[in-house]
C-alpha cells in the first residue's frame, strides 16, 4: 500500500530539483572565476618556523594570516578558530594559507609544493584537558547517605559521525560593486555574514550572502561555511576577481567538523527492588582543537540526560575537552544523541539485572505533565508520551515479538527508545541572543512577499513557511512571495538550526501573517516588521544551568526490529515503527521525509557508521570507506503523529528535524543486544565490537 | 581529441584530452549542470547517466568510453514523456528533499522502468543501491518508483 499524505502541499522546489535546473554552488558559472585550494597542516600540533612557497605563475596567489585585513578569528559562538593558522598549528589539516589561480589542477600542484618547517611538539589525542565544565543537581539530596542503597555504575561511547550532505562543502565569492558576495552551501547566511565582517572590519552593508539550492547540511554547514567565508573574503579583498572554493569528498570528510565524540559514565543507587533513588550522569565530549559550539552541544547534551524520566535526585556534570584533533561541531541532535544513547543503554541494562522484560522497567520513571525537567524547569505543555508509546507496541506488535526474540539464539531482536527534543535555542537564546524580525509587505496589487534567514537544504520549510504565510492571510499560494535567504534584503530571523525554523520562525510568521491581515487595505502598499517575543514563563540561567531550558519539546518513540547473521556478525534492520508528538503536524509528508531519513541516520550512528581517528586523522576518508545506509540497508519504516497542538508554534507545530533522529541508535543497539544476548557499551556496534563482545 | 557522441539524442564533438571524465565534459565543456559529483569515486550515483541506456556513474567514465554512443543526462530525460510520470511519483511520495541525488535517483528509476515496467520492492532497492540518498531514508523514493511503475495513477 502506497501512502496518501492527506495534509500535504506540492512543494514548491521539487520542480527545479527533479528536473537538474536547481542551481547549486558549483552549478553557477561566472566569467573569469577563479579556484582556490587549502594548504593544510601536515602536524598536530606546534609551530610554523616558515613557509617557502614554490615559484607562484603569474596570476596565482597565496594568501595567508598576513593578508587578515583585521581580526584573525573565525565567529562562531566561541570565537577560538583563527581564519589561517599565523604561528601555532592546533590540528593536523588546520588551514594555513590558499593557492588561489585560474586552474584548479595547478593550483593543487602548487599546494602540494609549499614547504612549510615545523617545531613539533607533543599533541594530546585524550580528554583531559578541559575547556568547558558545567555541573548541576536537582532533587532530595539526602538519599545519597541511605546505606540500603547499591551503587551500580556503566560507561558509554560514542564515535564520531560524518554528516554526507550530499553537496559537499563549497562556496563562491564575488565583487559586485565594491560589495563582498557570497553564494555557498550554507545553513545560517548571517553567521558566515558576521564572520566576514569581523575579519574584514567591514561594516554590515558591505557584505552580502545570498542562498542558492544547497544540497543536505544536517548541522555540518552551521559553522565551518563561516570559516571559509573569512577566508575567501580575505583572498577577495587582495586579488578582487571572483573565487569559488569547493572541496572534493575526501578534502570534505577529512577536514570539515563531525558530530562529538563521548564518554558518557553513570552510576546509579538502587534500593533492594531494583529501583533508581539517585543518580550520577557525566558527559566528556571532545571538542577538538577548538571550543567554537562546543560549550553549547555540551549544555544541550547534559540538560537531555535524563531524557524523557524523572529520578528522586540527580547530580548532571560534564566537560568539553580540548584536543589535537579537527573541531567537532553541529550535527542533527547536537549532544542529546550522545547522552540519551547512555541512558537509554542504562536504563536497558538495569532492567536485565532486575529480570525485567521489555521497557516495564523504564516505564516507572516517566515524567508527566507538570513535573520538573532535569533543570528544574517545568514540562508546562501536556505530555502524551504514554499514548504514543501505546501506539508504537501497538503497531509494532512489540510485546508479543519481545517475548518471542528472548528466547536463547533468536538471533532477532525488538528494541524501543524513548526521547524528547528541545526546540529552539537553550534557554532565553531565541529572545536574548538572536532576536529574529521578520519582514513581510504587501503591494499595491496585493502581492505578499516575506523574508526571513531560514534556509531549506531539503526539510521542506520553503514549502511550510510559505504555507504558513498563506494559510494565515487565506490568499492564493501565487499571491505570495518566498524567496530564498539574501542579507541585503531580510533581517536575521536567525539560524537554521536547533528544531527552530517551524516552532520559532513559523510561529513568528503566522503572526506577522496575521497582523498584516488585521491591518489590510487592498491596493495599499503595507509593511509590517514582526520582532520574536518569547514566552514570559521563560527562565534561564546559563552559570547555575537552572530553569527552563527551551521554550518546548517533542517527544518520540522509536521500535526497531533487527536480524543478526551469527555466522557474519551482521545486523540487518528489518522493520521500523516510529511515533511522535511534534505538536500539530502542517505537512505530513514533509514530516515523514524528515521522520524517516532521520531514523536512518541515526540507525547508522548506532550500528554502521564507522569514523576513527588516529594520530589526528581521520581513518575512514571518502565514501568508499565512511559507509552510510543504502536502500539495501535501509528497512520498512512506519510513521504516525499523534496530534498535541503547541501554544507558541505557527498551527501548533513544534519541532521535529532533530528529535527524529536521537532515537535510532539506543533503539538498534537494545535490538542487537537481544538478538545477541549480550551488552552494548559502544556504538556504532558494527560487526567488529560485537564479534569482540561475543567471542569475550 | 576530438570524441563524437550522441548527448541527448543530437549528435556533439568535444575536443578535449579522451581520458577527462564524462563528468567534467558534460558540466564544465557542456554546461549542463544537472548531473551531480558527490564522491568522485564511484560510491554515491550523485552523477548518473545514461550511456546506451544502461546507468553509468559519469564521474568514473572517461570521455573516449562514450564516443559514438548515446547518452542521456536529466536535461534529456526530462523532455521525455516518461519523466513526467517519474517527476510526479516523486512529488507525490515526497521522492526529493534537498534534491542532489534526486536527478541521479530519476536516471536509474528511468533505466529501471525501461527495462522492467513492474519492478518488485526488492528489485526496486536493488536498482537505487548505487544511488545514495541522505535525506529521505529511501523509503518515499521506493514508494515513488512504485508508483511510477503503475503509471502513477494509484490515487
Amino acid at each position: 500500500m502506497l501512502p496518501e499524505y492527506k495534509t500535504s502541499v506540492k512543494k514548491v522546489d521539487n520542480e527545479e530539483k527533479m528536473s537538474g535546473k536547481a542551481l547549486f554552488t558549483d552549478d553557477i558559472q561566472m566569467d573569469g572565476v577563479l579556484s582556490a585550494v587549502t594548504v593544510r597542516s601536515k602536524i598536530s600540533k606546534g609551530k610554523i618556523l616558515n613557509i617557502k612557497l614554490p615559484t607562484l605563475p603569474e596570476g596565482y596567489y597565496f594568501i595567508s594570516a598576513k593578508d587578515i585585513v583585521k581580526e584573525n578569528v573565525c565567529n562562531i559562538i566561541f570565537s577560538d578558530w583563527p581564519v589561517f593558522a599565523d604561528k601555532e598549528i592546533n590540528y593536523k589539516g588546520e588551514s594555513i594559507g590558499l593557492i588561489v589561480g585560474e586552474d584548479k589542477k595547478i593550483c593543487l600542484d602548487l599546494v602540494d609544493q609549499v614547504v612549510i618547517e615545523y617545531e613539533e611538539k607533543e599533541p594530546v589525542f585524550d580528554m583531559k584537558n578541559s575547556a568547558i565544565h558545567k555541573d548541576f543537581e536537582k532533587g532530595d539530596k539526602s538519599v545519597l547517605n541511605d546505606p540500603n542503597l547499591e551503587s551500580y555504575t556503566e560507561k558509554f561511547q560514542t564515535g564520531y559521525q560524518e554528516q554526507v550532505y550530499l553537496e559537499t562543502q563549497g562556496m563562491l565569492v564575488y565583487l559586485d560593486g565594491d560589495k563582498i558576495t557570497v553564494k555557498a552551501s550554507m545553513q545560517c547566511p548571517f553567521y558566515i555574514h558576521k564572520a566576514i565582517c569581523r575579519t574584514l572590519g567591514y561594516p554590515e552593508d558591505k557584505v552580502r550572502v545570498i542562498q542558492p539550492a544547497v544540497g543536505g547540511a544536517f548541522g555540518g554547514k552551521e559553522h565551518y561555511p563561516s570559516l571559509m567565508g573569512a577566508q575567501l573574503a580575505t583572498a577577495l579583498v587582495k586579488i578582487k576577481k571572483p573565487i569559488k572554493m569547493v572541496f572534493d569528498r575526501k578534502e570534505d570528510i577529512s577536514f570539515t567538523t563531525k558530530r562529538h565524540p563521548s564518554e558518557t559514565t553513570i552510576s546509579a543507587l538502587i534500593d533492594k527492588k531494583g529501583k533508581i533513588r539517585a543518580l550520577d550522569i557525566h558527559v566528556s565530549l571532545d571538542a577538538g582543537a577548538y571550543i567554537g559550539c562546543s560549550g553549547v552541544v555540551l549544555s544541550r547534551a547534559l540538560i537531555a540526560a535524563t531524557n524523557t524520566y524523572k529520578f528522586d535526585y540527580v547530580h548532571i556534570s560534564g566537560d568539553a575537552y580540548i584536543t589535537n584533533k579537527i573541531p567537532s561541531a553541529a550535527f542533527r541532535g547536537f549532544g542529546s544523541p550522545q547522552s540519551i544513547f547512555a541512558i537509554e543503554m542504562f536504563l536497558a541494562h538495569v532492567a536485565k539485572k532486575f529480570r525485567y522484560p521489555g521497557v516495564l522497567y523504564k516505564n516507572q520513571y516517566l515524567v508527566e505533565t507538570g513535573d520538573t525537567t532535569s533543570t528544574n524547569g517545568k514540562f508546562r505543555d501536556k505530555i502524551i508520551l504514554k499514548e504514543l508509546i501505546v501506539k508504537a507496541k501497538e503497531m509494532s506488535d512489540y510485546d508479543r515479538k519481545e517475548k518471542e526474540y528472548s528466547k536463547p539464539n533468536s538471533y532477532r531482536g525488538i528494541g524501543m527508545s524513548y526521547f524528547l527534543h528541545g526546540c529552539g535555542f537553550t534557554g532565553s537564546g531565541e529572545s536574548d541572543l538572536i532576536k529574529a524580525k521578520l519582514i513581510i509587505r504587501k503591494d499595491k496589487n496585493d502581492i505578499v512577499t516575506f523574508y526571513t534567514s531560514q534556509v531549506d537544504f531539503g526539510q521542506g520549510n520553503r514549502t511550510t513557511l510559505k504555507r504558513i504565510v498563506v494559510d494565515t492571510l487565506g490568499i492564493p499560494e501565487d499571491h505570495v512571495i518566498y524567496d530564498a535567504p539574501d542579507t541585503d534584503k531580510t533581517l536575521s530571523t536567525g539560524p537554521t538550526a536547533a528544531s527552530r525554523t517551524i516552532i520559532i520562525v513559523g510561529g513568528l510568521a503566522a503572526k506577522a501573517a496575521q497582523h498584516l491581515k488585521d491591518i489590510w487595505v487592498s491596493g495599499k502598499e503595507q509593511e509590517i516588521i514582526e520582532p520574536y517575543v518569547g514566552p514570559d514563563y521563560i527562565h534561564w540561567d546559563e552559570a547555575t544551568m537552572q530553569g527552563d531550558a527551551y521554550p518546548g519539546y517533542a517527544w518520540g518513540v522509536n521500535v526497531v526490529e533487527v536480524s543478526f547473521d551469527p555466522i557474519t556478525y551482521e545486523v540487518h534492520v528489518e522493520e521500523t515503527w516510529s511515533v511522535y508528538d511534534v505538536g500539530h503536524a502542517i505537512d505530513e509528508r514533509i514530516l515523514v521525509g524528515q521522520a524517516d531519513g532521520g531514523i536512518l541516520q541515526g540507525l547508522g550512528y548506532g550500528y554502521l557508521e564507522v569514523e576513527e581517528m588516529a594520530n589526528g586523522e581521520f581513518r575512514q576518508k571518502t565514501m568508499s570507506d565512511y559507509i552510510v545506509p543504502t536502500s539495501m540497508d535501509a528497512p520498512k519504516m512506519h510513521t504516525a503523529f499523534i496530534d498535541n497542538p503547541f501554544k507558541y508554534g505557527a498551527f501548533g507545530a513544534k519541532g521535529a528535524g532533530e528529535l527524529t533522529f536521537v532515537g535510532g541508535a539506543p533503539a538498534v543497539c537494545i535490538a542487537i543486544e537481544q538478538a545477541i544476548k549480550e551488552k552494548i557499551y559502544k556504538i556504532p556496534a558494527n560487526p567488529e565490537y560485537l564479534m569482540e563482545i561475543l567471542e569475550k | 581529441m576530438k570524441i563524437k557522441f550522441n548527448l541527448n539524442k543530437k549528435d556533439v564533438i568535444v575536443d578535449v584530452d579522451p581520458s577527462m571524465r564524462l563528468l567534467d565534459v558534460l558540466r564544465n565543456v557542456l554546461h549542463l549542470t544537472g548531473t551531480k559529483e558527490g564522491c568522485g569515486e564511484g560510491s554515491c550515483g550523485a552523477c548518473s547517466v545514461l550511456v546506451d541506456n544502461m546507468p553509468y556513474d559519469s564521474c568514473l567514465t572517461p570521455v573516449i568510453n562514450v564516443m559514438n554512443k548515446q547518452v542521456m543526462t536529466i536535461e534529456g530525460i526530462r523532455e521525455s514523456k516518461e519523466y513526467e510520470t517519474i517527476a510526479n511519483s516523486f512529488a507525490k511520495m515526497g521522492g526529493s528533499q534537498c534534491g542532489f541525488c534526486t536527478p541521479g535517483m530519476i536516471i536509474v528509476t528511468y533505466a529501471l522502468l525501461m527495462k522492467n515496467p513492474n519492478p518488485s520492492e526488492e528489485e526496486i532497492r536493488l536498482a537505487l543501491s548505487g544511488n545514495i540518498c541522505r535525506c529521505t531514508g529511501y523509503q518515499a523514493i521506493v514508494n515513488a518508483v512504485k508508483d511510477a511503475s503503475k503509471g502513477g495513477k494509484h490515487e
